[in-house]
């Protein structure tokens, strides 16, 4: 896990107004970390605590939500993050295979970012376009019909239009 | 009112009963595990999540939990069907498949309601236990032992530490096979804001959590020889440590105790009895001093005055309202008081150096094995009290000393610190702090005798209870409060400015010492804290001296030692600070 930075004066406003958009509802609390990790990116420590805190309840019940989920994140997510389609068509037309060359080419595992901030890399299940598989989606943009000696090429240009 | 029929009774029940509670006006005790319910106490869980309780209903395809089941006009309930019995038969069989099963050796053996429902179901075959088991965190706390492995996730003590206690220091982690119940963001239990009252210990039905045991500590300490063992038994103890031989809970076996601990090799057995009366002179000269200064018309006296005994309490007002440290007594527990006196007092009429005197206090709680180890109560690293074994741990060490409880003559508390009063000997339940300071501030206060020791107006357990006592014209207005989820409506008010009581007594368990969570296992059995309350009562009734400030030996203390409550010395023994230990 990252190491715990003290969230920004800005940041820490945006969460609160997030909840009071919410009523501070306790029964809100999946919309609010919705919002909260659409804004930062993911939940850290202090954050569901500023949640906890505004709702009225105890960090415990947040955390527990966090944890339950496996949308929501307590690991910063990449300036661009991948996911890689194993989805049933995609997995039979070699999915697995893009999966390994991002993991070599990043040298990250699932779930983990590049030091850089970068990248990131998570697995979904199915993202409608089965006529493109096998598919990889990096930030909004889907890429189609993908083979492992694509994946370095299309990282790298990803990286160089920042 | 609403008629069902269950198994070959035809039952009666308001609107709104459950299954389980309808069968049980008719003796059919359905099992259950993950359920619990202390009638009368706000202490209840009910996530209806074993399943062990599912029962079958004419016209319903499924089987339901009878637990969470509402009772309907008509229904037609089967509690031991085959289907049924085949049902509770697997569930169980499905717990004990991710369940260590280690219970030769389990701190729970024996009290353990997974073990007695095993038994009960006659499950004779592990059949599903060549899979793989989930492995969990192992803690040991000074107070609680948590180990994971053993859960099997009834929820109990979640609901008790979010929802009876509300604070949130353990909840479910995770999801699926990894699922877990602990402290948030990875961490242990004394990096969250858990105050170790316990509860958790004392609702979990198998051996998950524990308390933190300090047997071998004792046994190495009474052998060695240059040392001076000297035991101080709460007051709730003795109305609870009989249950453990079998007696019926509500005897007291005062007698019985202080000969056990004496045949266990205890060099001296002293009662916190005594450091619960120095409390009440102590306190009750505090609150005495900020009730002149109020009606004096100092608009900067602290009220109401809080009691400050219950180290789970005071852990939660340290944690959750820094900003009110000042409303409490800065008197310590009882314990520590006993410790304090013991060590120097005590020490200096014995001429026995403080380093080989050994303190032990015998509790009925878990957070006083975390208040001994609190810095303020040490000198030069030394505690005044260096342990305390619950009396659970009690029982076990009778049983393992080879001594035969039942047929045991009564022995007497050794002197001086060992004198008690009735006062004193109500400080083990909820309401009894604040009769005790009564007794001893109306007399103080008006000068007169008290027409009626008793006051009836504070007993009882409900969570929160207010009384005005008329002292001599001024009305004094008093609350007590037990459990924490209770105190913090009261600390919310306070710190809204609404609340107008002068006095507050706050203990963190339901019904106060008799409910710690050191006690022999109540399992959801209300009748137990309400015999252990009889025998408070009945106790007190029964001694000759009834008021704190009337115990012989505490006159003496504070003649030879002490001077005066509030002095000096007093001070520097007696009193204790509070510090903000709120989580950033």
């Amino acid at each position: 896990m990252a190491k715990e930075m003290k969230l920004a004066c800005n940041v820490v406003e945006q969460v609160e107004a997030i909840c009071d958009k919410f009523g501070n509802k306790p029964n809100e609390l999946i919309n609010i970390l919705h919002e909260a990790q659409n804004m930062h990116g993911y939940l850290p420590e202090e954050m569901q605590r500023i949640i906890a805190r505004k709702l009225g309840i105890p960090a415990s019940k947040v955390y527990g939500v966090v944890t339950f989920y496996s949308f929501f994140t307590m690991t910063p997510k990449g300036k661009h993050p991948i996911s890689v389609c194993l989805g049933t068509a995609c997995y039979v037309r070699g999915s697995e295979k893009l999966l390994e060359e991002i993991k070599r080419v990043l040298g990250i595992d699932v779930g983990q970012t590049t030091p850089d901030g970068n990248f990131s890399l998570d697995c979904l299940r199915c993202v409608g376009a089965c006529g493109l598989a096998p598919v990889v989606t990096i930030g909004e943009k889907v890429y189609g019909r993908l083979q492992a000696k694509d994946i370095k090429k299309i990282l790298d240009e990803v990286a160089a239009a920042d | 009112m609403i008629t069902l029929t269950i198994d070959r009774h035809v039952v009666v029940v308001p609107a709104n009963t459950t299954i389980l509670e309808a069968a049980k006006t008719v003796n059919v005790e359905i099992p259950t595990l993950c359920h619990i319910d202390l009638e009368g106490t706000c202490v209840k869980s009910n996530p209806a999540s074993c399943r062990l309780c599912v029962v079958e209903v004419d016209g319903r395809h499924n089987l339901v939990p009878a637990c969470a089941t509402q009772c309907r006009q008509g229904m037609v309930v089967h509690t031991s069907s085959p289907r049924v019995l085949r049902a509770r038969k697997t569930v169980a069989e499905l717990i004990l498949s991710d369940h260590p099963n280690d219970c030769l050796t389990c701190p729970k053996c024996s009290d353990c309601e997974l073990q007695r429902l095993v038994r009960r179901l006659n499950c004779r075959v592990m059949p599903y236990n060549d899979g793989e088991h989930a492995h969990r965190k192992t803690e040991i706390t000074p107070a609680i032992k948590r180990d994971m492995d053993k859960c099997i996730y009834c929820r109990r003590c979640e609901s008790v530490c979010n929802e009876v206690q509300t604070v949130g220091a353990l909840g479910a982690v995770g999801r699926g096979f990894t699922t877990t119940i602990a402290p948030s963001f990875n961490k242990m239990l004394n990096e969250t804001n858990c105050t170790y009252c316990g509860q958790c210990v004392a609702v979990c039905p198998v051996g998950a959590l524990t308390e933190r045991d300090y047997a071998e500590e004792l046994i190495a300490d009474i052998t060695h020889p240059d040392k001076i063992v000297i035991a101080q038994t709460a007051p709730a103890v003795r109305y609870a440590l009989g249950e453990e031989f079998n007696f019926k809970p509500g005897t007291s076996v005062t007698g019985k105790m202080v000969t056990a601990l004496k045949d266990m090799g205890f060099d001296y057995v002293f009662d916190t009895d005594f450091g619960a009366d120095m409390t009440i002179m102590e306190e009750g000269a505090e609150i005495l001093d900020r009730l002149q200064k109020f009606i004096a018309g100092d608009k900067n006296v602290k009220l109401p005055i809080m009691t400050s005994c219950c180290p789970a309490w005071v852990n939660f007002y340290e944690h959750d309202y820094p900003d009110l440290l000042d409303y409490p007594s800065t008197a310590k527990s009882p314990a520590q008081m006993f410790g304090a006196v013991a060590k120097t007092y005590w020490a200096e009429k014995m001429g026995i150096p403080r380093e080989k005197i050994v303190v032990v206090s015998i509790m009925p709680c878990l957070a006083k094995k975390y208040e001994c180890n609190r810095d303020e109560f040490k000198v030069n690293g030394n505690p005044d009290v260096d342990y305390s074994i619950s009396t659970r741990e009690l029982a076990a060490l009778i049983r393992r000393s080879n001594i035969n409880f039942d047929s045991l003559p009564d022995s007497d508390f050794d002197k001086p610190l060992g004198e008690s009063t009735g006062a004193g000997a109500i400080f083990g339940i909820t309401g009894g702090v604040m009769e005790a300071a009564l007794r001893t501030v109306y007399e103080k206060f008006t000068g007169n005798t008290l027409p009626r020791i008793e006051f009836d107006q504070v007993r009882g357990l409900d969570g929160i209870r207010e009384a005005t006592i008329d002292l001599n014209g001024f009305e004094l207005r008093v609350c007590v409060v037990n459990t924490l989820g209770n105190a913090r409506i009261i600390m919310d008010k306070l710190r809204k400015g609404e609340l107008n009581y002068h006095v507050v007594e706050v203990m963190a368990c339901p019904g106060g010492c008799i409910g710690g969570a050191g006690q022999p296992y109540h399992h959801g059995n209300i009748e137990t804290l309400k015999a252990r309350q009889r025998a408070v009562y009945a106790e007190d009734a029964g001694k000759r001296l009834r008021k704190s400030h009337e115990n012989p030996d505490i006159q003496k203390l504070y003649k030879e030692f002490l001077g005066a409550p509030l002095s000096e010395k007093a001070h520097h023994l007696l009193h204790t600070s509070f510090y903000d230990k709120s989580i950033k």
